[in-house]
């Protein structure tokens, strides 16, 4: 290794690798480089979270009062079709794809992705299929505006005489996406089961990196699933098939199967990164070695594994039949024990610890607790004698977003601020990080709060005008929700301003151990001067030579000492 | 005595822990509307159970990680470690075993009050369109609960009907206090959702199926029947009115309305030939066609669900 100190100031390589600063005209082009790829992923799909987040809160403005007075209601269906369409598979998805790019090849000691142009290819994919899809709103009907299931046979209504309208660009447009996330996922599978460094045993790899497998395996096995039964959804709204259609022979429940078979696992695909990230940030700030290692490590494939057989608890009030709500509603609560372990590994990390409140750990550990939350009502939702009350309402509207946003995008903004002087090269500004980190919180949970006393009450979800009794929490709501969209604008702020002009970032600034911090920041174009060779368990926070100090010591010794 | 004064701490910390838990479980009963048939009483139990565990955990955990925030900041430069543990198979197999045994018991009390909600009369039949039906189901086909009455519920977008046992056709819902009543769910062209939270029940309409359900209430009032299942741009307006009221009350509506058709307000109907004034008007197509007449009156007796 060609690099010594984590005291960037004095360090000796500095002029080495000046020409590696970052720079964004490099990131519009078209680049096998997966560095450049997950940048790329990240700052597109940070383009959508924006664009989603406009949708939700012209949602939020409509729901301050229970008439309707600011959208029609065409165009507040097309609204929270499109943001949960463009959240899903535009913003968490695809930038957990990015994330993951960027990370594991250096996590792993590996040059690049097992396959760099597929992995170019499968970006260049998200573009086109997010344009596609947002340039619905100028067709002469406007997008879809059937929700993000697009449940048939309402999903095969459109206007008389127009063929061409927005649930078709809707089906296309998630077909690309389904199809760029098959292709990710057999080259991340690929990477990290055959591009390990010398030494990087399956059990010497980070949990994130456990999270990114369980989570790419899982889309390998689900994902064909929902992009089949899209096609066709396409055939029976184009082609004139009947697949769907109950009234010509066809199975509108065969769809909601084949939906959720990958739909559900879809939670798990954007959360495990999540739970990844927790376990490589909480460590870092409360400098302690993860607790439970292995116990964590698979209670991600756990996850993967329990999720696959869980999908019927989105049907509880569907067509099912009675021994198949409650096997589901059985398999549903087993999710709780590996994501249990995940839980108490967390607090048992930080526990005793000596903890460095900066802007990633606050994030980190916001969005571990707001976790717990949300995987309690998970289980409440589990529980089908209980679902039935609260099917459809904003109780589950108030649940999932507990995991999406307070959890899910809460550890993207962590992994953001963890590796942004990483992947820039700067540092950013720790106080208006802060700014960041409590508006978001606050914001959050004002927002999604309200909405389990609106659902336990009897408030359906997708409503655009609600029974005025309903009218108070939706007002806290609301505002919370424009308190979320003011909350990126110091982000937005920070990192543009420390891109351009933040102070330069150390190879190491958190003093964290993992192979991506033993490398320049950002690293050069081959990841790693030579391939590593990892002598150390992660998260070896008790031994200093594991982060950088000294390391240009290790030698022959040390590895038979510290081989496990 | 380090160690003792410890343990005292943390069982004084559970016994804090089980009391706040079981207080909010016990608030949970409030959060809910009231309880208009049997099964609600049972929906709420468990809700309550849940609610007490989940406060436990949630609660246990977040403490936990609130105390590591208070007490044990590292000083600014301070990056040494903070302990070397790397793990405890002790407590990492109890904390394996907690939520196995915790999900159990949540299991059990699950599947016994979603048998009891059978016993009472929350029982989905679902009636496959082949012959060859799975057994459970061709169970479930035999042993419907008996019902006192059958209403036929017909769900079109967007209004609601109710075909009662003399033919009459209404928009409203009557049901007779504390007994069965067996509703025929009936879905003309897209799929709807028949959800009244009052009766913690919720069953989809599909069309081309036939599925019931068998509700009992118990508490006389209005109550309002929502459709719950996305249906298209008159969705959130897809509400009938819901009387639970005496057997005697029933059968002089019923008698009355059989006299006379009432005429009710399409409120989709309605609402798209007034054009309500919203900021942002798109003109987009809602699949309402424009010639639907706004008294969409209805005569008691037509043949509305053939």
């Amino acid at each position: 290794m060609t690099h010594s100190s984590n005291e960037g100031a004095t360090n000796p390589l500095e002029p080495e690798r000046s020409n590696q600063q970052f720079n964004w005209r490099y990131y519009l082009h078209f680049s096998t480089d997966h560095k450049v790829i997950g940048v790329q992923y990240m700052v597109t799909t940070f383009t959508f979270f924006l664009i989603g987040g406009l949708l939700a809160m012209l949602i939020r403005g409509e729901l301050v009062t229970p008439e309707l007075n600011l959208v029609d209601r065409p165009l507040y269906n097309a609204l929270f079709t499109l943001h949960g369409t463009v959240m899903i598979f535009l913003w968490i998805i695809p930038f957990n794809a990015g994330l993951a790019n960027y990370l594991v090849p250096l996590m792993i000691g590996a040059r690049d992705m097992a396959f760099p142009l597929l992995n170019a290819l499968s970006f260049w994919l998200i573009p086109p299929a997010g344009i596609l899809l947002i340039s619905s709103f100028l067709l002469p009907n406007g997008p879809a505006q059937t929700g993000w299931w697009s449940y048939p046979p309402m999903s095969l209504q459109f206007p008389p005489g127009q063929p061409i309208n927005g649930q078709l660009f809707w089906i296309i447009s998630l077909i690309l996406l389904g199809i760029s996330s098959i292709m990710g996922a057999v080259n991340f599978v690929t990477t990290i089961v055959w591009l390990r460094a010398p030494g990087m045993t399956f059990f010497r790899m980070p949990v994130f990196v456990w999270s990114v497998l369980s989570a790419q395996l899982l889309q390998l096995i689900n994902l064909p699933s929902l992009t089949g039964a899209l096609i066709l959804l396409m055939f029976d709204l184009s082609l004139g098939t009947n697949i769907f259609k109950p009234l010509e022979g066809g199975d509108p429940v065969i769809y909601q199967h084949l939906f959720w078979f990958y739909s559900h696992p879809a939670v798990y695909i954007m959360a495990l990164p999540a739970f990844g990230i927790f376990a490589e940030v909480l460590p870092a700030f409360a400098r302690n070695p993860l607790f439970g290692y292995r116990s964590l490590a698979l209670a991600s494939l756990g996850i993967a594994l329990v999720s696959i057989f869980v999908w019927v608890h989105h049907m509880f009030a569907s067509a099912t039949p009675d021994w198949m709500r409650v096997l589901f509603a059985i398999t549903s609560m087993l999710v709780a024990i590996p994501t249990g372990v995940k839980a108490f590994g967390w607090t048992a990390t930080i526990w005793k610890g000596k903890l460095h409140l900066d802007t990633p750990m606050l994030f980190a550990m916001g969005g571990a607790a707001m976790f717990l939350f949300g995987g309690i009502t998970g289980v409440m939702l589990a529980a089908n004698s209980f679902d039935l009350h609260v099917n459809n309402t904003y109780f589950v509207v108030g649940h999932f977003h507990y995991i999406v946003f307070n959890t899910i995008t809460m550890a993207i903004f962590a992994a953001i601020y963890f590796w942004f002087p990483k992947i820039t090269g700067r540092m950013f500004a720790e106080g208006w990080g802060k700014l960041h980190f409590w508006l978001t919180f606050i914001g959050a949970n004002l927002t999604f709060f309200p909405m389990h006393p609106l659902g336990l009450q009897g408030m359906v979800r997708r409503v655009a005008s609600y029974p005025s009794e309903y009218q108070g929490w939706n007002i806290i709501a609301s505002l919370g929700g424009f308190l979320l969209g003011v909350s990126v604008l110091p982000f937005i702020a920070n990192a543009i301003g420390s891109i351009l002009d933040g102070p330069r970032a150390t190879d190491n600034p958190w003093e964290a151990t993992g192979l991506e911090w033993t490398t320049s920041s950002p690293p050069p174009r081959d990841n790693f001067a030579e391939i590593p060779q990892v002598i150390f368990p992660p998260y070896n926070y008790g031994n200093p030579r594991a982060y950088g100090e000294d390391s240009a010591t290790q030698s022959g010794e040390e590895v038979s000492s510290h081989n496990e | 005595m380090p160690q003792f004064f410890e343990y005292f701490l943390l069982t004084i910390f559970i016994a804090g822990l089980i009391f706040i838990s079981h207080w909010i479980g016990q608030q949970a009963y409030t959060w809910m509307p009231p309880q208009a048939t049997a099964e609600a009483q049972r929906v709420d139990d468990l809700f309550s159970f849940l609610t007490t565990i989940g406060a436990f955990i949630l609660l246990g955990l977040v403490s936990m990680m609130l105390y590591s925030v208070l007490f044990y900041r590292a000083k600014p430069d301070d990056y040494s470690e903070g302990h070397p543990s790397r793990g405890n198979a002790k407590l990492e197999i109890f904390w394996t075993i907690t939520p196995i045994l915790l999900v159990a018991w949540i299991a059990f009390q699950n599947i016994n009050i979603y048998k009891q909600l059978n016993i009472l009369g929350l029982k989905q039949i679902v009636q496959f369109p082949l012959d060859a039906a799975p057994a459970e189901a061709a169970m479930v086909q035999n042993t419907p609960k008996p019902a006192a009455e059958t209403i036929q519920v017909i769900a079109k977008q967007w209004n609601w009907r109710f075909r009662y046992p003399n033919d009459v056709i209404n928009r409203e819902l009557h049901l007779p206090v504390n007994e069965s009543t067996r509703l025929n769910l009936q879905a003309e062209e897209v799929i709807h959702g028949f959800y009244i939270p009052e009766f913690r029940l919720r069953q989809d309409a599909i069309p081309g199926r036939d599925i019931a359900i068998v509700v009992t209430p118990i508490r006389t009032g209005k109550y309002r029947l929502q459709d719950a299942e996305f249906s298209g741009t008159y969705f959130a307006l897809m509400q009938a009115d819901v009387y639970v009221e005496s057997r005697e009350a029933y059968e002089r509506w019923l008698a009355r309305v059989a006299q006379q058709p009432i005429e009710l307000v399409d409120a989709a109907v309605a609402e798209q030939s007034r054009s309500p004034r919203t900021l942002l008007k798109t003109g987009w197509y809602t699949g309402l066609s424009d010639s639907a007449s706004v008294a969409d009156s209805l005569s008691p007796k037509d043949g509305g669900n053939s």
